[in-house]
């Protein structure tokens, strides 16, 4: 079987998402060719997607494609797809992932699953479980057409080393004006910070924080773990908080390996952005908070406590 | 300006999930249904940008009779008219096409929808209509404004945002903050009783995928309590227990 996967990079690097990706086409069998798009990211990273299953790497080097132009990726998906004979598209569920696949879908007639969770079943038709519900189910689902696109949810692969390496090659994409309907005129992007959906480590600050003078202990905290910051709903309706932290149904959904809830009473909207977490952490001082219900580890007491004393104890086992 | 507004009939966020008939069916007993949160923020902007702008609101939707509440609610907001394909939406791909049929020949200035539905979460129908009709499709847009035939907007990126300018007619899954959700008041109400809801057929060659089986997730165990006094505790079950830190 022929795999195509679409790397997204970032800052000159792949993304974990999309290394997933990768190592998820390899660990489905046959042979994978991942693509990358624009002149920002290192050939070292390319040749590197060798390492995680990729055979070949096809990079169309052209910096009108350094940012999320929806339209013109999902132009030369489709154009490679063809070319390379893919019957399989691999891309990370992901802001961008999700647009660009739907339209690549529709020009290539292929049946399109997002949020893939599991690696598919091939005994019989072509079956992946998916997430559905915000993370409260999951549906079985059969992809009836020839030409396959899965969109694959965080943490859904595991990225295993094979020891490979990927030939890169420049891949001519042949885009014209209408790819380029939508023009972006800027770019602002927190840098420096580990960025939240990415994160393994999510410290999250809720409304029981008061106010956003007393968020310095949760950096802290998050300093300590190299952890993303989050936030629940009302905290960045009151702009405590800015928007892209806030977690949830309504906001960003993450799936750490551990998310730190503190003053955040888990309500369900809530919930719903954070149950793919691997480990939950709640601190409250509410022993009836609901979030309770969902953690793994719990604290009752006062954040103003036990966030300085959490860090601390962090700081001496280190 | 004419804009179509795209909504789901979904279970409100609170609801439990259980299936039915072999785990082949959502069991909707007990639940209530909502215009899907995302869409409401769509709905919302559409209203303003109609009172700045003028023109009209129609809403649609792909659903049985039983979504007729939901379309309601959206016309006791600001809709002016609203259409519904009468067939049970099979997957977004099916969503998409009759989305795409519908609006083919309305001459729409602005397709709004959210950026994904609250049940299926797919995030996709938006890019599928866009497609389908050959316009550009943005998601998911944070800001959007209307200056003259040009939209400028932001979208959310990973850990940030971009801005952005395209001339209309385009499609956008919406998202917060983009605009407030919208209470219908009692005039709303009212007069949505008596605006035209329009239920067409379905159209198209139908789905790419098919549901086999729907399933939940296994129980979540037992939390373990630290007392607060033993935050060390924490630190050495993070380290040797659950081996994330
Ligand atoms: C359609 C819809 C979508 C929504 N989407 C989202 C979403 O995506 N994300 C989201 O977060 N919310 C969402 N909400 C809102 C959600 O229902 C809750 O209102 C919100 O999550 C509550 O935030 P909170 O827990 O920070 O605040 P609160 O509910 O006010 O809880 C504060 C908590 O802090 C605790 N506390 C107070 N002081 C301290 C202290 N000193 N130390 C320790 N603990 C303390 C309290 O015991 C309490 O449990 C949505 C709501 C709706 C209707």
């Amino acid at each position: 079987m022929s795999i195509l996967v679409f790397v997204e990079s970032a800052e000159g690097q792949v993304k974990k998402t999309s290394i997933e990706a990768v190592a998820y086409a390899a660990a489905m069998g046959g042979d994978v060719t991942a693509i990358a798009l624009g002149n920002n990211v290192d050939s070292s990273e390319l040749e590197k997607l060798g390492n995680f299953g990729a055979s070949k790497v096809l990079h169309v080097d052209d910096e009108r494609l350094n940012q999320g132009v929806i339209q013109a990726y999902s132009s030369i998906l489709a154009k490679a797809m063809a070319d390379t004979g893919a019957e399989v598209l691999v891309l990370a569920n992901s802001a961008l992932g999700n647009p660009v696949s739907a339209r690549v879908s529709v020009k290539v007639g292929a049946s399109l699953v997002s949020n893939v969770t599991d690696l598919p079943d091939t005994s019989s038709g072509f079956k992946v479980k998916r997430s559905i519900y915000t993370g409260k189910a999951f549906a079985n689902v059969e992809l009836t057409n020839d030409k396959k696109i899965l969109a694959i949810k965080k943490n859904a692969a595991e990225i295993k080393e094979t020891g490979g390496s990927a030939t890169v090659e420049k891949y001519s994409a042949d885009l014209n004006d209408g790819d380029f309907g939508a023009k972006i005129t800027k770019t602002d992007k927190a840098t420096g910070e580990v960025l939240l959906p990415e994160a393994e480590i999510v410290v999250s600050g809720g409304r029981g924080l008061k106010g956003p003078e007393n968020w310095g202990m949760i950096e802290d905290l998050a300093k300590e773990l190299g952890a993303a910051t989050g936030c629940s709903k009302p905290v960045s309706d009151m702009d405590w908080r800015p928007h892209h932290e806030h977690v949830g149904q309504t906001g960003v959904k993450v799936s750490p390996q551990l998310y730190i809830a503190v003053g955040i009473s888990g309500a369900i909207q809530h919930l719903a952005g954070v149950n793919s977490s691997k480990y939950i952490v709640v601190i409250n001082k509410d022993p009836e908070a609901p979030f309770f219900k969902a953690a793994d580890y719990g604290i009752v007491g006062d954040a103003f406590e036990i966030v300085p004393k959490f860090t601390e104890a962090l700081r001496a086992a280190k | 300006m004419k804009i179509l507004v795209c909504i789901t009939h979904v279970p409100d966020t609170t609801s439990r999930i259980t299936f039915t008939d072999g785990d082949t069916k959502f069991d909707t007993n007990g639940v209530q249904f909502i215009i899907g949160p995302y869409d409401d923020y769509a709905l919302a902007r559409a209203v303003e940008l109609k009172e700045q702008l003028g023109g009209s609101i129609t809403v649609l939707n792909v659903g049985g009779a039983e979504t007729e509440p939901t379309i309601r609610k959206a016309l006791a907001i600001g809709a002016d008219d609203a259409i519904r394909v009468n067939a049970e939406p099979k997957d977004s791909f099916f969503v998409a096409e009759q989305i795409a049929n519908a609006a083919k020949d309305g001459g729409y200035d602005l397709i709004l929808m959210g950026r994904e539905s609250i049940d299926f979460n797919g995030g996709m129908v938006h890019g599928m209509v866009g497609e389908l009709l050959g316009l550009p499709s943005i998601s998911p847009v944070m800001t959007l404004d209307i200056e003259g035939d040009t939209a400028k907007m932001t979208r959310e990126i990973e850990g940030g945002k971009e801005y952005l300018e395209v001339k209309l007619p385009f499609v956008a899954g919406c998202q917060e903050p983009i605009a407030e959700w919208k209470i219908p008041n009692m005039r709303g109400i009212m007069s949505a009783r008596t605006k035209p809801l329009n239920v067409v057929e379905p159209s198209g060659n139908g789905e790419n995928t098919r549901l086999e089986k729907y399933e939940l997730p296994p129980a979540k165990g037992e939390v373990k309590m630290i007392d607060a006094d033993n935050v060390g505790e924490l630190v050495s079950l993070l380290k040797n227990e659950a081996k994330v830190i």
